[in-house]
């Protein structure tokens, strides 16, 4: 349990700079409800970016059928956690 | 219906002389070269070791965010539209009679050149999903297109080293076919790249002064070696005069003509008669409605390679005969090195100014002026223009054989 909590705390934060260094919102302002469309402005190409960084960074691959379900940064953050345990 | 006049209504600029118009210009008048020796590791492996980089870095004036979705030409066509923009006004108006024609010779090529090597050593998913619209040579106007949400039409013409003054040219006939009211025009390039380089210096075109890089750009001179890669742009708001004077704009001057020809000789040597340039300030005079008696400044090409500078001073002569002699020629790729696709917007940018100082730039480096120059050179310092009417001419010619010629006239 502690360490899947860990493990969530560590993706949220390796997104949020991933999202920061995409997208250019301060890492301080991206939460877990967030959608990365409305509320972040990452669009469909810097997706792509996202996810791939993504999978680089966490050692996972994300299928691009799932990205269509990453609405939020929690769904992406609880896709990556899942995938890599 | 009466002919549409076009008026430029705003300026804007990023090149090795400085990231804004007014920087620029002033260090034109004072004689500055922006030509300098590059820092990076790939410059000592290649022939030619310098180039002229733009004054301000795009980092300084942009964000980070943009700058990492756009191409460096991309970069540069949005810094001088921004100015360009703000400089007319930012004017309301109704976006499907805005219009954009921004020219390069090559586009993205440093995106497509990074990219080619980031799939080569990460394989391709690590190609950037922005690559596409980086590399586009139409990137630069779709960019600023976009962001003034232009629906008038998005255009970009290629010409080579004739391609800034060709958009102009297009935005020119956009206004007077009643298409748009307003288009922001011009040209940029980013090339200052090993490979663009490399080819450059192949084909002997580029000067190696490597010991003194600040006068390797030396139109005129009788030692001339070569010219001397920039990169940067130019942006000129063109507007329909009736529109400019309803919302009370400034105008800076008018553009009343263009005339293009192509040369059938050479795919990269200029025709040493010149025929096709002639042949261009001849239709550019009559589309313009103006004679040869009219002109008092041209904005050369003169890119400072041996074949070139002769070839196009000779076809002034011949084009203007003893009229030429009321010419002050300015050849200002002596500061800001040979700017490609860029070029032929920001000597368009210079002779606005001009026509508004009255001052015409002058022509630095030349130690020996070449005796085969049959032309009035302006030298070393500026020089005033007449007062009343005035007309001048930017021209630019590309690889391939393409002549433009474009008037300008005070208002």
């Amino acid at each position: 349990m502690n360490k899947m909590a860990l493990a969530q705390a560590d993706v949220l934060a390796g997104l949020k700079e991933i999202v920061e260094e995409v997208a250019g919102i301060p890492a301080a302002s991206i939460e877990m409800d967030k959608n990365f469309t409305e509320d972040l402005e990452v669009d469909s190409l810097s997706m792509v970016e996202v996810v791939v960084a993504a999978e680089e960074r966490f050692g996972v691959k994300i299928p691009d059928e799932a990205v269509t379900d990453l609405v939020t940064v929690g769904d992406a953050v609880n896709f990556i956690v899942n995938a890599a345990n | 219906m009466s002919a549409r006049r076009v008026v430029v209504t705003g300026l804007g600029a990023t090149t090795p002389l400085g990231g804004d118009v007014t920087t620029s210009w002033s260090a034109l008048l004072a004689g500055t070269s922006g030509v300098r020796l590059l820092t990076e590791d790939w410059a000592q492996n290649i022939p030619v070791h310098f180039a002229a980089r733009v004054a301000v870095e795009p980092s300084e004036q942009m964000q980070r965010v943009e700058i990492r979705r756009l191409d460096r030409s991309e970069q540069f066509a949005l810094i001088a539209s921004r100015e360009a923009w703000k400089d007319a006004g930012s004017p309301e108006m109704d976006k499907e009679r805005l219009g954009v024609v921004i020219a390069s010779g090559i586009g993205g090529v440093t995106t497509l050149l990074d990219q080619y090597d980031v799939l080569r050593e990460k394989g391709p998913r690590l190609v950037s999903p922005h690559t596409v619209p980086m590399l586009m040579p139409n990137g630069p106007a779709a960019n600023v297109g976009l962001e003034l949400q232009a629906k008038a039409g998005v255009h970009t013409p290629v010409s080579a080293c004739a391609s800034g003054a060709e958009a102009i040219g297009y935005a020119l006939d956009m206004i007077r076919n009643n298409r748009a009211d307003i288009v922001v025009s011009g040209g940029v390039e980013a090339a200052i790249h090993e490979l663009p380089m490399s080819a450059f210096a192949a084909m002997k075109a580029l000067s190696t002064r490597n010991d003194d890089p600040a006068r390797a750009s030396r139109p005129y001179d009788l030692n001339r070696d070569g010219f001397v890669l920039g990169e940067g742009g130019g942006i000129v708001v063109l507007e329909e005069y009736e529109h400019a004077r309803a919302r009370g704009a400034r105008m800076y001057c008018e553009i009343v003509g263009q005339g293009l020809t192509s040369d059938g000789y050479h795919i990269a040597a200029p025709d040493p008669e010149g025929a096709g340039v002639q042949r261009a300030l001849k239709f550019a005079l009559r589309d313009a409605g103006l004679t040869t008696k009219d002109i008092v400044h041209l904005n050369a090409h003169a890119t400072s390679t041996p074949a070139g500078d002769v070839a196009e001073a000779n076809a002034l002569r011949a084009a203007l005969g003893v009229d030429a002699d009321h010419v002050a020629v300015s050849a200002t790729k002596s500061m800001t090195g040979h700017l490609l696709g860029g070029a032929g917007a920001i000597e368009s940018v210079f002779i606005v100014k001009t026509l508004q100082d009255r001052l015409a730039p002058p022509t630095i480096n030349i130690e020996d002026l070449d005796p085969a120059v049959s032309v009035d050179v302006v030298r070393d310092k500026p020089r005033p223009l007449p007062s009343g009417d005035i007309a001048a001419l930017n021209d630019s010619f590309g690889f391939g054989g393409h002549n433009v010629v474009l008037v300008f006239k005070s208002l």
